[in-house]
C-alpha cells in the first residue's frame, strides 16, 4: 500500500513539474528551484511532514524534500539555540545529499570523459 | 500574405509536442522513482537494520550515486530527453546537473574548471533553498515561537 502511495505522490509532483515546463517558458533549472522553495514553504506549517508520513519514500525522492529537510534541520536547532540555531542547523539533514553529490561527481569526473 | 505563409510554414515544421503524453510519461517515471525510493528504504530498514530516519538519508545517497554513475556512462541524457520532469524533479536531476557540469568543464582544469563550475546548474537550487528556508524559518520563529 505504501508503494502505491509513493507512486502516486511522486508521480503527481513530477507531472505538475512537467505541466509547468510545457506551458511556460521556464527552463528545468527554474522548475527545480521553484519546487525547492515550495517544499520549504510547505514545511512552515508542517504540511510536508504529513506528506512524508503518508507517502514515505515517495515524498523523500522529489526535490521538494530538499527544501523540507533544509528548514527542518534549521527548526530542530532553533528550538535549542533560538535565532542562531537557524544558521547552525541549516545543512544538518541535507549535508549527506550535497556531500555525496560533490564527492561522487568529482571522483567520477576524474575517470570518465564526456560523451557526445 | 507572405507573413501568413511564413507562419504556416513554421507551424507545419515545428515538432508537434504532445503535452498529455509528456505529462503521462513524467507521472509514470516519477512514480517509479518514488517507488524505487520506498523500496530502497525498506531494504535498508529490514536487511541492514538501519533506523528509518537514517534509511531515508542512505536512500538519497544511493540515488545520487546512481544518477552520477549513469550520467557518466552516457545513458542519463537520453533518458532525461525521454522522461523530462520524471527524472529532473527527483533528486537524480540534482546529481545529473552537477555531474554533467563537472564532466563538461573538466578540460578547463581542476580548479578553474571542475572546482569553479560544478555548482553552475545546481547552485540555484541550494541558494534559493537556503534563502527561502532561512526566511520561512525566521517567520516561524517570530510569529509562531518555534
Amino acid at each position: 500500500m505504501i508503494y502505491l502511495k509513493a507512486f502516486l505522490f511522486a508521480g503527481v509532483i513530477c507531472s505538475i513539474g512537467q505541466i509547468i515546463l510545457d506551458n511556460t517558458k521556464l527552463t528545468p533549472g527554474h522548475v527545480t528551484t521553484i519546487f525547492v522553495v515550495v517544499g520549504a514553504f510547505l514545511d512552515v506549517f508542517s504540511i510536508y511532514d504529513k506528506f512524508v508520513l503518508w507517502a514515505g519514500g515517495g515524498a523523500m525522492v522529489p526535490i521538494t524534500s530538499f527544501g523540507h529537510l533544509l528548514i527542518h534541520g534549521a527548526m530542530d536547532y532553533a528550538t535549542d539555540y533560538g535565532l542562531m540555531g537557524l544558521c547552525m542547523g541549516m545543512f544538518n539533514l541535507t549535508a549527506s545529499g550535497i556531500t555525496a553529490a560533490i564527492v561522487f561527481s568529482f571522483l567520477l569526473s576524474l575517470f570518465f570523459k564526456p560523451k557526445d | 500574405m507572405e507573413k501568413n505563409k511564413y507562419k504556416d510554414l513554421v507551424k507545419r515544421h515545428t515538432p508537434n509536442e504532445n503535452r498529455l503524453y509528456n505529462v503521462l510519461i513524467a507521472f509514470f517515471i516519477g512514480g517509479l522513482m518514488g517507488m524505487l525510493g520506498q523500496f530502497l528504504m525498506d531494504i535498508y530498514t529490514t536487511y541492514l537494520s538501519i533506523p528509518s530516519k537514517e534509511a531515508s538519508v542512505c536512500m538519497i545517497v544511493t540515488l545520487v550515486f546512481i544518477g552520477c554513475l549513469l550520467t557518466c556512462l552516457g545513458f542519463f541524457d537520453k533518458w532525461v530527453n525521454f522522461a523530462k520532469c520524471g527524472l529532473i524533479i527527483p533528486i537524480t536531476g540534482f546529481a545529473h546537473s552537477m555531474m554533467s557540469a563537472a564532466l563538461e568543464y573538466r578540460k578547463e582544469g581542476f580548479v578553474t574548471g571542475i572546482g569553479a563550475n560544478m555548482f553552475k546548474l545546481a547552485g540555484s537550487v541550494i541558494i534559493y533553498g537556503v534563502v527561502s528556508a532561512y526566511i520561512f524559518g525566521l517567520l516561524r520563529v517570530i510569529i509562531m515561537g518555534v
